[in-house]
């Protein structure tokens, strides 16, 4: 086994506004619940604590955090070992530019009430915190496709259908 | 199926008894031929797969690798990434699908394949026994696909070679796999020539515009590609060779405008940094990095300084070269930025430089915020302590952090600045000049305060002989000077351990000066009824000194010798209190760099242990009389197990030490402490705490637990290292917090009777 420290993994993504709501926690390391709440609680902190002047770089516990605000949404990633805090920042604004093309002009609304459609782009373009694509095309693509099978599906059936009973 | 895969994909937390049901339904996912679905499983597979999981569905995910759909194929990929980082051993299962993905990029099959998959899926459907209403369903979904014959799901990518979001995954489960297993890296090595040429294209013959980001091709993946060359050029002189053409072109024409470009040129630097590169090349990455500290963006410049840092040792001089850029980074407003360049600056600190550094270091001192001030003030007086040209300007140095940021400096900041004035003899007068206008200035600074105290009882002959070339003559009053020492002794802001320095002050300048000592006298008479027991001791030692030994009084108080540093304190110590000892019942104070009084657990068995003077007896080991009678030749005797021992009783709770002391490692002790609890009532949150006099060494490992459950449950053991190579006498004090009974408690004792086995 190989003793160097890891390479870049992404350990979670946040979400969450000025007044410190969290719209959106992804996590790609298993953590328990309790742990979670804590970790988003004091990096809330800290991140809300920043001046507007200050880097997108912090180090927070033993990890690095890269964080940049769109309007009113912080999008929060927090990456460990020792890298590419620029390409993290690459990858943040990959996202809210995804966001941007499926919901036209993306505001904090659109993430609170479609937040289900937030995590699917978010599922398309990055797997277990490495990026799966990069071509913003295809994963959009992809996203449409999904809508349109989800579409087809909208007619009512019973809860027996539903299950396969029926 | 598909939306119940949605569902579980977004609780992203294993242990739920969800994932217990999810495998079955998992693995049908997976093999249904569904690319929708089979993509929503694998990516319910990378986030939430637990070890097990991983384990069972394996083989589906290694099938799924080499289907056709580059859709579900790159979900795949990086599937097993995630799987080899939950389970290494899975490597050696997806090491060869790898080797495959690559060579194929480079033959093009990639384009026919989707068609392919289209109509056997086609086929599939037809074949399938479902629900109708799951039929009904799949139907739907190949309705769609099957009227869009040119553009099955999703669109092929044209490009012969490359399809990027494979290559991307592919590079990923690379490194990965590198990472995680030797083997992986050796075999790898070998396809760095065609990492470099993928590379290469991309670099010069450009992409396609939609995986550009600001006219740089795929940052992306170059980084991702830069990445894996820096892991298998690691210490592989070879490799590192094959990529060096490479890595100079890619940083000399990536376009830095935007961020995108400054992504991919760092992570150029990072890989030249990490591997055998040639020195024109190191010297090329820290000249990046010199040119990244003059960007306008901030966080540019933050990745410059954090990596600049990292290279000061092996590059030191590269480095150098762009020191006046670092200093002037200095002056950032972002507290995080102007941290690491002052840790930046400090590093760079030679002794060529010194004067100039210490002077921005020093104005910086004066205007930085102060959570960094404590870091600057310890960080210039390391640097001067080092590189000090002259000891008059490492006076003058430290006198100027103690005068600007004296509260922010470590304790022994005032310990070092003694010792340097004593043993600057020549310098005595200009030190005593200095501080003593510093003093007269401010009163405040605590340090400052007490270094001024002492060299001004020191040395108060030479501040009141008037002159010294290197100052301007002072006229100094030997009122002046009392009436100073006695201010610092009154004043509230005064700490007990300065008024401590400013009382043996005047003592001393008793014998210095010529006056008569009636205002000395006086002072030292009103202390002794002062509320502070260290103060009221001296003054009546002192006042004794005056009425009943004051033959003895100027040989006491004479100019002490340059004490050894960091030698033991004992004979200045010896000096002063020998004496003291004949004269007075008090036991011997404490001297002038022992300032701060604080109980500490280790403090108390520190002092105490310095009152034995002598060594105790060493008992003779005990089989060895028996041996030599005998007159045998046999092994040593295994040492007598030494009995365990009840050190704690408290409601049932009970603590024992058990000792063993290994054979083959003399100075070792180990003890087992041991918890137990015969009580009604659980206890919780059971911490224990050691210390041992300083000249043990004590290491603690994890304790079993935390809780001891009530009646005779579990108990909780903890294993001690101690270290003792000179055998000196053992003693332990512990400090135990636990929750019992509801109630929080805390003891802290010291541990009697330890059997003299446990240390001799």
């Amino acid at each position: 086994m190989l003793e160097e420290s890891r390479e870049e993994l992404m350990r979670f993504m946040l979400l969450f506004s000025r007044q410190g709501k969290l719209r959106l926690q992804k996590w790609y390391l298993a953590t328990s619940d309790k742990e979670r709440k804590k970790m988003v609680r004091e990096l809330m902190q800290v991140v809300l604590a920043r001046k507007p002047k200050m880097c997108s770089f912090l180090e927070w516990r033993d990890l690095k955090v890269v964080y940049k605000r769109y309007a009113s949404l912080y999008f929060c990633c927090a990456i460990e070992g020792q890298d590419n805090e620029l390409i993290t920042l690459e990858l943040i604004h990959r996202y809210v530019e995804l966001l941007d093309k499926y919901f036209g002009s993306v505001c904090e609304l659109d993430i609170i009430f479609n937040f289900e459609k937030a995590y699917f782009i978010l599922d398309e373009f990055l797997m277990g915190g490495d990026v799966q694509d990069t071509s913003k095309k295809s994963v959009l693509k992809a996203i449409e496709q999904a809508d349109l099978l989800q579409e087809e599906d909208e007619s009512p059936r019973s809860v027996l259908e539903e299950m396969g009973l029926a | 199926m598909g939306t119940q895969c949605t569902g579980t994909g977004s609780w992203p937390n294993c242990s739920t008894s969800t994932c217990w049901a999810t495998p079955p339904t998992l693995d049908s996912d997976l093999s249904q031929g569904i690319q929708p679905v089979q993509g929503l499983a694998l990516c319910t597979l990378s986030t939430m797969g637990s070890a097990e999981m991983c384990r069972d569905l394996a083989p589906e995910v290694e099938k799924l690798l080499l289907q056709p759909s580059p859709y579900v194929r790159k979900k795949a990929i990086l599937t097993a990434v995630h799987m080899i980082r939950k389970v290494p051993e899975l490597s050696s299962v997806f090491l060869p699908p790898c080797v495959h993905l690559l060579h194929e990029r480079h033959h093009g099959k990639a384009v026919g394949l989707p068609i392919l998959c289209f109509s056997s899926v086609d086929r599939r459907i037809e074949n399938r026994m479902g629900t109708p209403a799951h039929r009904r369903r799949v139907a739907h979904t190949h309705r769609h696909t099957r009227n869009r014959l040119s553009c099955p799901w999703p669109p092929p990518f044209t490009s012969p070679t490359l399809t990027p979001g494979i290559l991307l995954g592919t590079i990923t489960l690379i490194t990965e796999l590198c990472e995680r297993s030797p083997a992986a890296l050796k075999h790898f090595r070998k396809v760095v020539p065609q990492l470099v040429q993928i590379l290469r294209t991309l670099v010069t013959t450009g992409y396609s515009t939609e995986h550009s980001i600001s006219g740089v091709s795929d940052p992306f993946l170059q980084v991702q590609i830069l990445r894996l060359l820096r892991i298998l050029g690691r210490n592989h002189e070879e490799s590192s060779e094959t990529m060096n053409d490479l890595l100079a072109q890619v940083a000399t024409n990536t376009d830095t405008s935007r961020n995108a470009g400054n992504a991919v040129l760092f992570e150029t630097v990072l890989t030249i940094m990490d591997i055998h590169s040639a020195a024109g090349l190191r010297v090329l990455a820290v000249n990046i990095l010199g040119r990244f500290l003059l960007n306008s963006d901030r966080n540019i410049r933050y990745v410059a300084l954090t990596s600049l840092l990292r290279l000061v040792q092996s590059d030191h001089s590269a480095v150098q070269r762009h020191r006046p850029t670092v200093v002037d980074c200095l002056q950032e407003t972002d507290a995080s930025l102007s941290r690491r360049a002052l840790e930046l600056s400090l590093a760079l600190v030679n002794s060529s430089n010194v004067r100039a550094m210490m002077q921005e270091l020093q104005a910086f001192l004066e205007s930085c915020p102060p959570d960094l001030r404590a870091d600057c003030a310890s960080g210039i007086l390391l640097a001067a302590e080092r590189f000090a040209p002259t000891k008059r300007w490492h006076i003058d140095t430290i006198l100027h952090v103690l005068t600007t940021a004296g509260t922010h400096v470590r304790d022994d900041a005032v310990a070092n600045l003694t010792q340097l004035i004593g043993g600057a003899q020549e310098l005595h007068a200009y030190s005593v000049r200095r501080l003593y206008n510093a003093l007269a200035e401010d009163i405040s600074q605590q340090p400052l305060v007490q270094v001024a105290a002492w060299c001004i009882g020191e040395y108060g002959d030479l501040l009141l002989e008037g002159n010294c070339e290197e100052i301007e003559p002072l006229q100094v009053d030997e009122e002046e000077v009392l009436a100073l020492l006695e201010k610092v002794l009154q004043s509230h802001m005064s700490l007990p351990a300065t008024r401590g320095y400013a009382l043996t002050a005047l003592m001393k300048l008793s014998t210095r000066l010529q006056g008569d000592n009636n205002r000395i006298r006086q002072v030292v008479s009103i202390y002794r009824s002062c509320l502070d027991v260290e103060l009221q001791q001296r003054a009546v030692e002192y006042d004794t000194l005056f009425r009943k030994y004051d033959h003895m009084r100027a040989a006491i108080l004479e100019k002490m010798p340059l004490v050894e540093r960091d030698g033991p304190q004992a004979d200045e110590e010896a000096k002063q209190s020998k004496e003291a000892a004949q004269l007075s019942e008090a036991a011997p104070a404490p001297t002038e760099s022992q300032a701060s009084q604080l109980l500490d657990l280790l403090d108390l068995l520190d002092r105490a242990s310095g009152d034995a003077q002598h060594p105790p007896p060493l008992d003779p080991s005990p089989g060895g009389a028996l041996v030599y009678l005998l007159d045998l030749p046999c092994a040593p005797p295994p040492p007598a197990p030494i009995p365990d021992l009840k050190v704690f009783e408290r409601e049932g709770v009970q603590l024992n030490l058990s000792f063993i002391r290994p054979p083959e490692n003399p100075a070792l002790l180990l003890i087992t402490i041991t918890a137990t609890n015969s009580s009604e009532g659980d206890v919780t949150n059971f911490i224990c705490q050691a210390a041992v006099p300083k000249s043990l060494q004590l290491q603690l490992q994890a304790p079993s637990g935390n809780t001891v459950p009530a009646r005779g449950g579990l108990p909780i053991t903890q294993l001690f290292r101690i270290l003792n190579p000179n055998k000196a006498p053992l003693r332990l004090k512990l400090r135990l917090t636990y929750n019992h009974f509801h109630q929080s408690v805390q003891e802290i004792f010291e541990v009697n009777n330890l059997p003299v086995e446990s240390w001799q």
